[in-house]
């Protein structure tokens, strides 16, 4: 063997090591694009800050694990709890979050922290303490080659494809259809769209309950990789926000750029940073200090980003 | 309605003089009652009210929504337990550190997040507070996110005891009212004008010469020092630091105590406060899952009880929101000689409904006056 030919493999694994990673951000930032791309039509649109779009994630994961528990299938379960979530979004709209729009958003924050609480003790109350596991079916539990020499497992190839999908959906929604340029206009003038004739109440209250199923897709997408548990909304919630608030608020392509650049910031953190740091500290060090360090550099990012653009990188028109 | 008119409504000023001094007997009851837990909840309450108290002072005055607040408490608490680690337990260093860490840390991130606002100025503050968390959660040799237990209390010398419950609860008690005294000076001071003067049109200010930036900049760091007091009072009452005393949901819970008392007035947080740990604990002895009665009535204040409970005292729904605060000291009495009792809870949900309706209905005739009389003028 000559040292090249060992420089040589050694440089192959790292590629293959590095796509692996690549392909486990891409999947982290499509979940959080699905997340955040609700946040930020409500945001955008409505002009609501959404705490509890957390809870409406975790309602919706909640929703696929026992819906996929009581049918038995977890295709079912999922189709089932999107429009369950998107109703439970709507009801929730229609009941509370209507009469705040003309609010300020510390009104908002307060709302829907309150809302936060509320819901957290309803899955308590609903699902028990425990939390519950969303069992997959076989055909997901298996690996395939995204390129020769590279297995990756099925289940999180799919949140890749599914997250792709959602994006040129949202694309395809917002940008080619009458209901898009609705939003779109609500985005930039609501008060003129209504003016227009159009039921601005109505059109909030359909892209809430698109938010909400939105949410419920990224909530039961991961919950097969995590678990199913109380409080599982507030902290992607946090990172959700730090998407759109880096996007540009209400901008759907900024949320897209945005989530998945911190999906392989996080990644890529956590994946590399044990090893270098590996050299000065322990290993379990290693390990706390670096998970620290990823979601550090998260925020650090995010400060970045603001302090150059306040207005985050794609700042949706007329806002 | 200006914050002046408030803090010089004379019914909040009696109502919150009334409410200090009952926190001031605080430890008279607990011994006549014989409840030592009782003295534990008081202290937290009163070191939450100092970190509201705070808050209020860049959010009420300055119109500054800062949405990580918890981090000072976090930075103040950190500063006694890892000194306190390294052995180092008196007071003038302990407490020196850890005042000026709070306002270092408020001074960067003042320095960041001052140059954005609106809902930009809430996301970034939050940020930065969850870099302090993260930063916490990855110091490995205090315990990373298992937190650090302080075996030794902060040593003043002869001068205090700490490790004597009633000392520590009059330090805390007597911080409290320099602070709130402190709060007065700043507020009704020409820096405070034009703090105000600043939230209510920043534009106007700079144009009249005002450097706003730095002005909201030292409101800032105060703020951020007197959190971190609150912190290092934290740290020691409960001789535990964590990543978990700076989560991002106690910044939340600041705000929401701030909100509920009532932003700019002077009291306001501590009524906010007083009410939210009492709710809070009146509600989880009634039943384990309190967040689920809590929450809404959360949504309900900020629907139709807005200026909270400050507000409602000006407006002339004095009678409700002072019989209602007092009612809730007093039944918090009474539920300790039931105990174990869900009557008194019951009573206090029932009051709390009826003040918000009354409330809300007063808002009404209220809006409906101020429509017609509009009309008129047309």
């Amino acid at each position: 063997m000559t040292p090249r030919f060992i420089t040589r493999s050694l440089f192959f694994f790292m590629t293959l090591l590095l796509i692996e990673q690549f392909l486990n951000g891409l999947q982290i930032g499509l979940l959080l694009f699905l997340l955040a791309a609700g946040l930020t039509l409500v945001f955008g649109i409505m002009d609501l800050v959404n705490l509890a779009h957390g809870s409406l994630y975790m309602m919706g994961a909640f929703f696929a694990a026992t819906l996929t528990e009581w049918t038995g299938s977890f295709l079912l379960g999922a189709l089932l709890a999107l429009p369950a979530t998107a109703l439970l979004g709507i009801v929730v709209e229609v009941i509370a979050l209507r009469n705040l729009y003309t609010r300020d958003h510390l009104d908002h924050v307060l709302a829907t922290f309150g809302l936060i609480l509320f819901f957290n003790e309803l899955a308590r109350i609903l699902f028990g303490v425990g939390g519950m596991a969303i069992p997959l079916p076989d055909s997901l539990l298996t690996h395939f080659e995204v390129l020769p020499g590279l297995p990756y497992p099925t289940y999180r190839f799919l949140i890749i494809v599914v997250g792709l999908l959602c994006a040129v959906f949202l694309y395809v929604l917002v940008q080619k259809t009458r209901l898009g340029m609705l939003i779109r206009a609500g985005a930039t003038n609501r008060e003129m769209v209504g003016a227009l004739g159009i039921d601005i109440k109505l059109l909030f209250t359909l892209v809430f309950g698109l938010g909400a199923a939105l949410a419920a897709l990224a909530g039961l997408m991961a919950a097969p990789i995590t678990t199913v548990q109380i409080g599982m909304g507030d902290n992607i919630l946090i990172l959700a926000l730090v998407v759109i608030v880096i996007g540009g608020i209400g901008s759907i392509r900024g949320a897209f750029i945005a989530a998945v650049m911190i999906g392989l910031v996080d990644t890529m953190g956590r994946a590399f940073l044990p090893n270098m740091l590996g050299t000065v500290l322990s290993p379990a060090d290693a390990g706390t200090v670096a998970e620290a360090l990823s979601s550090m550099l998260i925020y650090i990012l995010m400060s970045g980003v603001l302090v150059l653009r306040p207005a985050g990188l794609f700042p949706a028109p007329g806002r | 309605m200006s914050s002046l008119l408030r803090l010089k409504s004379p019914i909040t000023t009696i109502a919150g003089s009334i409410l200090l001094v009952l926190l001031g007997l605080v430890p008279v009851f607990a011994m006549l009652l014989d409840d030592p837990f009782m003295l534990t909840l008081f202290t937290r309450i009163v070191i939450m009210a100092i970190a509201a108290v705070s808050l209020n002072l860049i959010l009420g005055y300055g119109g500054m929504v800062s949405f990580g607040h918890a981090a000072y408490i976090g930075v103040g608490g950190y500063a006694i337990g890892i000194l306190a680690h390294h052995g180092i337990t008196e007071a003038w260093i302990q407490w020196p550190v850890a005042l000026i860490g709070s306002a270092l840390v408020a001074l960067l991130i003042g320095l960041l997040s001052l140059r954005t606002k609106g809902i930009f100025f809430i996301m970034l503050t939050l940020a930065l507070a969850q870099l302090v968390y993260y930063l916490g959660n990855g110091a490995y040799a205090y315990g990373g996110d298992d937190g650090l237990t302080i075996l030794q209390r902060t040593d003043f010398g002869g001068l205090l005891d700490l490790n004597d419950k009633e000392t520590l609860y009059y330090l805390c008690w007597v911080l409290l009212v320099i602070v709130l005294w402190l709060t007065y000076r700043v507020v009704n001071s020409r820096f405070g004008m034009v703090l105000q003067g600043a939230k209510s049109n920043d534009r106007r200010m700079a144009t009249l010469g005002f450097p706003v930036f730095r002005y909201r900049l030292t409101a800032f760091v105060i703020s951020g020092t007197i959190c971190g007091l609150a912190g290092i009072l934290t740290a020691t009452y409960t001789d535990f630091i964590s990543p978990a005393m700076m989560h991002w949901t106690r910044s939340g819970d600041l705000i929401v105590m701030v909100v509920l008392g009532g932003m700019g007035s002077l009291f306001g947080p501590l009524f906010g406060a007083v009410t939210f740990l009492m709710l809070e604990e009146i509600l989880s002895s009634w039943t384990e899952y309190w967040k689920i009665v809590f929450g809404p009535i959360l949504l309900l204040v900020v629907l139709f009880a807005r200026g909270g409970i400050d507000g409602a005292m000006v407006r002339g729904a004095a009678g409700y929101a002072l019989t209602g605060l007092i009612t809730l000291f007093l039944i918090y009495v009474v539920h300790y000689l039931w105990y174990d009792d869900w009557i008194p809870a019951a009573v206090v949900l029932a009051g709390a409904a009826a003040a918000i309706l009354a409330i809300w209905y007063r808002q009404r005739r209220e809006a409906v006056a101020i429509a017609s009389a509009g009309g008129d003028h047309a």
